[in-house]
């Protein structure tokens, strides 16, 4: 019974990552694009973590680690970067 | 006897995380705009971070769990600061939210 659930919460996050980059792929503004990949690097770290418990190598850990902190940092990036390209676009006009 | 306890409550927040990754992720593809996509997805995503997380921090080494909890203490402190720039920067680029009556607007217009 407990060697069900595992494969399972790993097929939970795998569709769950499927649906974060269907979005990725269909959103119509920037905004839902920029979410949807940040979605989908939480499901990633929580993958990593996963794998690491399932195999007994604690050192999974500090991928996912490190992952979480590139992936919020890659986040406030874009938005940063759009947000100052709007504003030289309007300042232009 | 404890042994089983610890393994009935991994196991239960295993499941319990793994739902809410999945209901946060079907709420991204399935909700009509940006601000109520970033609601599912903030907050189903960090509860089901935190449920799966703490199911693997039962019973693991120290150092694991001392590492398990930076990624959760550092998942808690991003996500919720991403989905807040996330509102602020759909709302500069005048994304408009969905409100019940929308659509029929939409149709009178």
């Amino acid at each position: 019974m407990t060697s069900l659930v595992f494969p399972l919460m790993v097929f939970c996050l795998l569709s769950a990552m499927l649906l974060a980059l269907l979005r990725l792929f269909l959103g119509p503004s920037l905004q839902d694009r920029v979410l949807a990949a940040n979605v989908f690097g939480t499901q990633s770290v929580l993958l990593l973590a996963a794998l690491g418990f399932a195999g007994g190598r604690p050192d999974f850990l500090d991928i996912a680690l490190l992952y979480a902190l590139l992936t919020f940092i890659g986040t406030i990036a874009v938005l940063k970067f759009f947000r100052a390209r709007a504003e030289s676009e309007s300042a232009k006009r | 006897m404890t042994a089983l306890l610890m393994e009935i409550a991994r196991w239960t927040l295993f499941l319990f995380g793994a739902f809410f990754v999945l209901v946060g992720a079907l709420g991204v593809i399935r909700l009509p705009d940006i601000y109520s996509r970033l609601h599912a997805a903030g907050l189903a995503d960090s509860l089901g971070a935190a449920l799966l997380l703490l199911a693997m921090m039962i019973g693991a080494e120290w150092l694991a769990v001392v590492k398990l909890g930076l990624i959760l203490l550092i998942l808690l402190i991003t996500g919720p600061t991403a989905t807040h720039a996330l509102a602020r920067a759909a709302r500069a680029a005048g994304a408009k939210p969905f409100l019940a009556d929308s659509a029929k607007r939409k149709k009178k217009e």
